[in-house]
């Protein structure tokens, strides 16, 4: 089965161990991604101006050419690209009057677009389909012992109307994991704000929410976290060593894009993971869990 | 230089420089097009490109004139048309004269031009946002591209260098004339042909695999393979070059 891709600029960029490890994962279940031609950047935050319609070009532009790709399903895998596609989709669905108006501004897209014709899904949504008992069915190593912190931040729950799971409670990385054998630790944390862009001029907010965040995970008997966004990633792992050098207490914890430990429990080749992207390096623990 | 052959040869390049309908009657014209050049009237006739046409009223151009064959990017031609909102770009030496113009001619684009040594950077995706950071401004108005004379595909080229993509920069932007009109369009002020030119640059440093046989060609030139036929040519007088370039032309060999 084909499947619309959208990547994101991110995944091309900072967290091409994303990218690589989640498109492996799908061939296992006979899932083709097609990367869409010259996709834009989505905007990375999705616009809450009513009244400049120039921020949704972008995103209603993926969508067009999601839509001409002849695949209406489109897979994402960056939670901030999800939040923001998604979101302009529905705000094009439900506004006719700006639906024109925006039409009328983009006059030489030759496709018409009315805001339901695709469908958006991130990664975790489609694995959830897939469903557990046949992922567990893949499984070539057994990770015995390995107990993960999964974390969810907030552009795949939140607001209400596009979201991927419940944003008190959501399973879609439990479902998954838990099916295979991997204990999921509860901690307070999951769906707690990484602190997003603030990273750009307000630092020690993030450094606070790490601290916390982390922290927490770790009391909690975590080996690693595991997470699907790469913003969340930067500010939770790259401000980790920071965090190290400020308090001698602090007990820092590898981090993981979800897509990289599943690669490797589906006995993916480890290779196309590019370690020196991690400033917490999490090879040691994956080697002691025997995963590496 | 005598006086009188100095004079042959100003008169030459005087009469190379004038409008192609220097010499026609008037009443000889049978169709005729009303412009305006920076909101005058001017009657031209219809079968002139802009460029022609401006000269024809009697402008002289001393910027915005360069190659006249829709090459160098330099007579860079905003227009609207009566009736239609739509503001038009095109090159002035390409473009004919339609009833109802309302022209003006752009002699520049300013930008600045980021410097760099092309071979001491890293081949990464981020250089793009190092040297033009306002790229990461692009709202995906589409605005740059329905100015490009070149009808290439720029804001797309602009949206492949956001994530790094070396190869689709530079097959995107490769007909580039580097007009300027995306620049100046962009409401996000970004400068296409600049981004658009050291991703070109980086691509074929750093990303193009080297071709064996020109790498071959450069060592046989260090070494001084032809260092005699480049002597015999630069010993010869006029008369010998132009019969050795006859010759050449006759021959079936292509260089």
């Amino acid at each position: 089965m084909e499947i619309s891709y959208y990547p994101g600029c991110t995944l091309k960029t900072s967290a091409k161990n994303y990218e690589k490890t989640g498109l492996a994962l799908l061939p296992i279940f006979d899932i083709s991604p097609v990367e869409i031609k010259d996709w834009v950047c989505c905007g990375a935050t999705y616009s809450l101006t009513s009244d400049n319609l120039m921020y949704q070009l972008a995103p209603i532009r993926t969508l067009i050419r999601a839509k001409e790709s002849g695949n209406p399903r489109l897979l994402t895998l960056c939670d901030m690209c999800y939040n923001t596609l998604k979101r302009a989709a529905l705000f094009i669905e439900n506004d006719e009057e700006k639906r024109e108006k925006i039409k009328n501004f983009m006059d030489e897209e030759e496709t018409d677009y009315r805001g339901d014709e695709v469908e958006v899904v991130h990664l975790l949504t489609l694995l959830n389909e897939i469903g557990s008992q046949k992922i567990s069915e893949k499984l070539v190593k057994s990770p015995l012992d390995l107990k993960i912190a999964t974390y969810y931040g907030c552009m795949l729950l939140r607001p209400k109307e596009i979201q991927a799971d419940s944003a008190e409670n959501p399973q879609l990385m439990e479902n998954i994991f838990q099916g295979m054998g991997v204990e999921v630790v509860e901690y307070p944390f999951r769906t707690e704000c990484c602190g997003s862009y603030q990273i750009v001029n307000r630092r020690e907010i993030i450094l606070d929410r790490t601290k916390k965040i982390i922290s927490s995970a770790v009391k909690n008997n975590a080996d690693l976290m595991v997470l699907s966004c790469p913003l969340c990633d930067y500010n939770l792992e790259a401000t980790q060593k920071e965090l190290i050098e400020q308090d001698s207490n602090f007990k820092p914890l590898p981090v993981l894009y979800f897509s990289q430990l599943l690669a490797l429990i589906l006995g993916i080749d480890p290779e196309i993971n590019d370690w020196s992207l991690h400033n917490i390096d999490p090879t040691p623990v994956l080697k002691r869990k025997g995963l590496l | 230089m005598a006086k009188q052959e100095h004079q042959n040869i100003m008169d030459k390049i005087a009469s190379a420089n004038k409008s192609v309908t220097t010499g026609v009657d008037e009443k000889d014209i049978e169709h005729w097009v009303t412009i305006y050049i920076m909101g005058d009237e001017y009657k031209v006739p219809a079968d002139l490109t802009i460029m022609q046409a401006m000269e024809f009223a009697g402008f002289k151009f001393t910027r915005s004139c360069g190659c006249r064959a829709g090459f160098c990017g330099a007579c860079s031609t905003v227009y609207r048309l009566k009736n239609d909102y739509k503001l038009q770009t095109d090159m002035a030496c390409q473009t004919r004269v339609q009833d109802g113009m309302f022209l003006v001619q752009i002699p520049f684009a300013p930008a600045d031009k980021a410097a760099y040594l092309i071979n001491e950077e890293t081949y990464q995706p981020n250089i793009f946002i190092k040297y033009y950071p306002e790229i990461a401004r692009c709202v995906s108005c589409n605005t740059c591209t329905k100015a490009c004379p070149q009808d290439l595909q720029v804001m797309d080229y602009i949206q492949a260098a956001l994530r790094g993509d070396f190869a689709r920069v530079a097959e995107l932007s490769f007909d580039c004339i580097q007009c300027g009109l995306c620049a100046i369009r962009c409401p996000a002020e970004i400068v296409h042909y600049h981004v658009a030119q050291l991703g070109r640059r980086m691509y074929s440093v750093h990303g193009l695999k080297k071709e064996e046989n020109v790498e071959n060609r450069v060592k046989e030139i260090e070494k001084g393979k032809f260092n005699q036929d480049f002597k015999k040519f630069l010993d010869m007088d006029e008369q010998e070059i132009k019969q050795a370039y006859r010759d050449q032309q006759k021959s079936k060999e292509v260089y």
